[in-house]
């Protein structure tokens, strides 16, 4: 509920283990065959050590980390990422979140939240916002 | 040190230019039930609003719908001309998601993207083009129901990239 919620709050970390496999997945349900994501040769000539992350599939993380905080009753308004630097299948990466601002415009309780993906080596390669509203336990 | 080009060493070319504001051919989705649990499968989401029909009917929502980026699945469709892009790399910097609604399973969404802006800068991989896309998704009562803006990155010469020339 909107009432539960303050600055500077944390969400959950949502933990994953992203690996090959599931990034063939990505590509299939994506259509996105950009090589560069399942072909380590391709990755190489470009100097990478391996294959890529898609950048949209640490977007789709971070869509359920706010996604799965605000349960069925609230709403995704927003959802903004930026994909500053790689990640890698086989590194563990972990979604956090913190609310940055509360309000209530037009009698709708929204909640403003900083995310990020934090890679093993406790960088943010991938940091963004979203916007969300949530029910509100009193009329407002 | 990254910096503007300057006018007379662009790679935006009056041609690339006449792509702003151009919108691509339209392309209409049946969003179908397997579809949504296959994007929500892939990107590893138990959301039971995305697969469980019974616990999505009985939420706020009313019926089963799709993940906030499965939209990256509903590709957009083609210009009326091709786009000329200059370079061979592609990277991926980043979407902006506006939601109005949430898409449901059995809508019919029709996907529009058009070229908002194209600037360059120059960095340590030489001149990179930044290519900023709006994307519309329309559902089958025209109400749009979300925009997508994407922020893509071209750089470099020589053996294009697969998939270059779609982003």
């Amino acid at each position: 509920m909107f009432e539960d919620v303050s600055i500077g709050d944390e969400l959950p970390e949502l933990v994953k283990h992203p690996d090959n496999r599931q990034l063939v997945m990505y590509a299939g349900a994506s259509q996105d065959f950009v090589a560069i994501h399942y072909d380590l040769n391709v990755a190489k000539e470009a100097g990478h050590p391996n294959v890529i992350i898609h950048g949209a599939l640490k977007s789709a993380w971070l869509g359920e980390l706010v996604t799965g905080w605000i349960g069925s009753e609230g709403q995704l308004l927003e959802l903004d990422v930026s994909y500053r630097a790689i990640d890698f299948p086989g590194d563990i990466t972990t979604c956090v979140g913190k609310i940055t601002d509360t309000r209530i415009e037009d009698g709708v309780g929204l909640v403003e939240i900083e995310i990020g993906l934090r890679n093993s080596e406790g960088a943010i390669s991938t940091p963004g916002r979203a916007l969300v509203s949530l029910p509100t336990r009193y009329a407002i | 040190m990254t910096t503007s080009a300057s006018p007379d060493n662009t790679v935006i070319s009056e041609k690339l230019r006449s792509f702003i504001d151009l919108e691509s051919d339209a392309v209409t989705y049946d969003i179908e039930r397997h579809a949504v649990e296959r994007f929500a499968c892939a990107i590893g989401d138990p959301n039971p609003l995305y697969t469980n029909i019974e616990f999505a009917e009985s939420s706020s929502h009313g019926s089963l719908i799709a993940p906030p980026t499965f939209f990256r699945s509903l590709l957009p469709g083609d210009y009326p001309q091709p786009y000329p892009e200059p370079f061979a790399h592609i990277l991926d910097g980043g979407s902006k998601y506006r939601y109005n609604e949430r898409v449901r399973v059995g809508d019919r969404i029709t996907v529009v993207r058009k070229i908002t802006d194209l600037f360059e800068k120059h960095g340590r991989m030489g001149t990179m083009l930044f290519k900023i896309s709006e994307i519309s998704y329309t559902n089958q009562e025209g109400r749009l129901v979300a925009t997508q803006t994407t922020t893509t990155i071209t750089y470099g010469t020589g053996e294009k990239d697969s998939g270059v020339d779609d982003h």
